[in-house]
């Protein structure tokens, strides 16, 4: 899989409430209605111009705090591409696995990567194309590929119970 | 080579010895859900799969919008009724005087043990620590699958180990405590990672301190905070156990640690975190004179009795400047608050007494702030926009800053008014 993308560039430790505010968990309860309120409290650029294929490119411990996971739903359903970090938090990490949403721990792309650039994610080769120069990355391990091919936990849980 | 307390606990759920860095599967004790049991209901039933795997190790405790401020919050609440009454749920709290805030319910009612694994569909889930137990939060696809299979995966993790020494002086708590340790090691410090609290200081604490501390564990990104289970864990389990299958275990004196620190009670002083990162800590002297306009007394963090007891120390005879919101953990905390005159005093101070739950901890109802005002809040988070409204600001701090504080109309040393 080979996706190509603009980035939206952030900081360190952009939480949780920032990407998906507090107020709107029980009152959005459908998919298809998060991704018009995403990263509404950190940068209302994006929440208005973010198009599919886009890339997000962050700092360390992306996804902070709360264990929300709207805040993962809302940039998949937005249809971004990838997330990079330098590092995420564990709850974020482990949720973005589980929606499918492709992330990628790499500090020194991260460094060469500027706001609005134009990247391609290589997953098969594990490289990051970045107009600076081309960055690699361990592949996934084989169970987290597993569950990004099925399209996350749940119909990956499907199908290991034989439900499909 | 000895084991830390996460190795012990998982490899003994795991049926297997093991060490930092393996994966294991296993079977989590107790499953919690508040009011995102409805989201997550609606995602187990996507599976296929009619019935959850042991009803019995699902509790469901709503908490974050109680009773409904809205038809919205009010379809959700009802969707949980169904789904409880459904799949036969029997540890479930619904909006009444049994009930309160999820963590402190947890560990009020017997549900938080030793040795024990526990998930929960809240980042905060790492509270149960302060009775010995391995919890920690997971999504809402990751709990819908666990109440499909009964299994959750795990990566065994590294440890840190905090060691405490020393009591606290007049006007200083366990807040203050774990805000300076977010503040020196920042909101990534202690991710992935199982952090122990050890040491003398830790003993003397008492079970809501501990609360306090393991709470916050999330706060510096850690998987699950945790204290020992020592006398007061078992005097305090010995008549509500929900199960006998706990075991209190604890780090070997030989275990191996990513990270170490080290803390002396003496030389702390009240702190606070300033807008708008949990780790912007601030010792109070530095914000002093900081204008508010409300003050929160409330959430999982520190709204148990000793803390009402704390604050209500500092509010007695006094009357608040800025509107105060008291919001007790439970039901089972007002009412006590209310046996030992407590309520008497906020509502003498001038206070606002709402019921338990969240209430404005994440922007729900109950107390949303206005653009530009600030608030001095007990509670674990102060992220733009989390109690409403992202041009406003949020100190945390302990209860007795929060009182001090209140009476003031700005941020105050809780020292000078003890």
């Amino acid at each position: 899989m080979k996706i190509t993308g603009r980035v939206w560039k952030y900081g360190d430790d952009v939480n949780t409430d920032v990407i998906f505010p507090g107020k709107y968990t029980y009152t959005v309860s459908e998919r298809s209605e998060m991704g018009q309120y995403a990263l509404e409290d950190l940068d209302p650029e994006f929440t208005k111009n973010a198009k599919p294929g886009d890339i997000i490119v962050a700092g360390k411990n992306w996804g902070c705090g709360s264990s929300r996971e709207q805040a993962v739903t809302c940039l998949k359903v937005r249809g971004i591409g990838a997330i990079i970090a330098k590092g995420f938090a564990r709850i974020y990490y482990r949720n973005a696995l589980n929606e499918g949403l492709p992330i990628i721990v790499a500090p020194e792309a991260v460094d060469a990567i500027e706001h609005q650039d134009e990247i391609t994610i290589d997953f098969d080769k594990g490289e990051i194309i970045t107009p600076k120069g081309t960055f690699s990355f361990p592949p996934f391990p084989e169970f987290v590929r597993g569950l990004i091919e099925d399209g996350g936990l749940i119909p990956h849980v499907k199908k290991s119970l034989g439900l499909e | 080579m000895g084991k830390t307390f996460a190795e012990k606990v998982l490899g003994k759920a795991a049926g297997q010895d093991v060490k930092a860095g393996q994966v294991v599967t296993v079977e989590p004790h107790f499953c919690m859900s508040h009011d995102n049991a409805a989201p997550i209901s609606k995602i187990f039933k996507k599976i296929g799969v009619d019935k959850v795997w042991n009803p019995d190790h699902l509790v469901i405790i709503l908490d974050h919008a109680v009773p409904a401020p809205t038809d919205k919050h009010a379809e959700n609440h009802k969707i949980i009724r169904e789904f409880v009454k459904e799949q036969g749920i029997k540890h479930f709290y619904d909006a009444n005087s049994k009930g309160g805030v999820c963590h402190q319910i947890m560990c009020q009612e017997g549900f938080a043990l030793p040795g024990l694994v526990m998930v929960g569909s809240d980042s905060h889930t790492c509270t149960y620590g302060a009775y010995g137990a391995f919890s920690t939060g997971i999504g809402r696809s990751e709990m819908a699958a666990t109440w499909a299979t009964g299994k959750i995966w795990f990566r065994v993790p590294e440890s840190m180990k905090i060691t405490a020494k020393g009591s606290f002086k007049k006007g200083v708590s366990a807040k203050d405590l774990i805000l300076k340790i977010i503040g020196d090691i920042k909101a990534d410090g202690a991710d992935y990672m199982s952090v122990e609290f050890h040491g003398p200081a830790i003993s003397q604490m008492s079970l809501a301190e501990r609360m306090t501390l393991c709470n916050m564990g999330i706060e510096m990104g850690a998987k699950n905070a945790v204290c020992p289970p020592d006398e007061k864990v078992l005097e305090a389990i010995k008549d509500n156990a929900k199960t006998d299958k706990w075991e209190a275990i604890w780090a070997d004196e030989d275990a191996v640690y990513a990270k170490e620190l080290e803390y002396d009670l003496q030389d702390l002083e009240p702190g606070v975190a300033k807008p708008h990162t949990v780790d912007n800590y601030a010792p109070v002297s530095e914000v002093a004179g900081t204008p508010i306009h409300q003050a929160f007394l409330g959430s999982c963090t520190n709204a148990r009795i000793e803390d009402l007891r704390e604050a209500a120390s500092i509010l007695k005879g006094k009357e608040v400047a800025v509107r105060t919101i008291v919001i007790p953990a439970s039901w089972k905390v007002y009412r006590q608050a209310m046996e030992e005159g407590l309520l008497d005093i906020f509502l003498d101070a001038g206070c606002i007494i709402n019921n338990p739950g969240c209430g404005p901890c994440m922007g729900n109802h109950e107390g949303i702030l206005a653009p530009g005002e600030v608030c001095i809040s007990t509670a674990n988070r102060n992220f733009k926009g989390r109690m409403g409204n992202k041009e406003s600001f949020i100190y945390l701090a302990s209860p007795m800053t929060v009182a001090a504080s209140a009476i003031k109309g700005a941020i105050a040393d809780p020292r000078e008014v003890l």
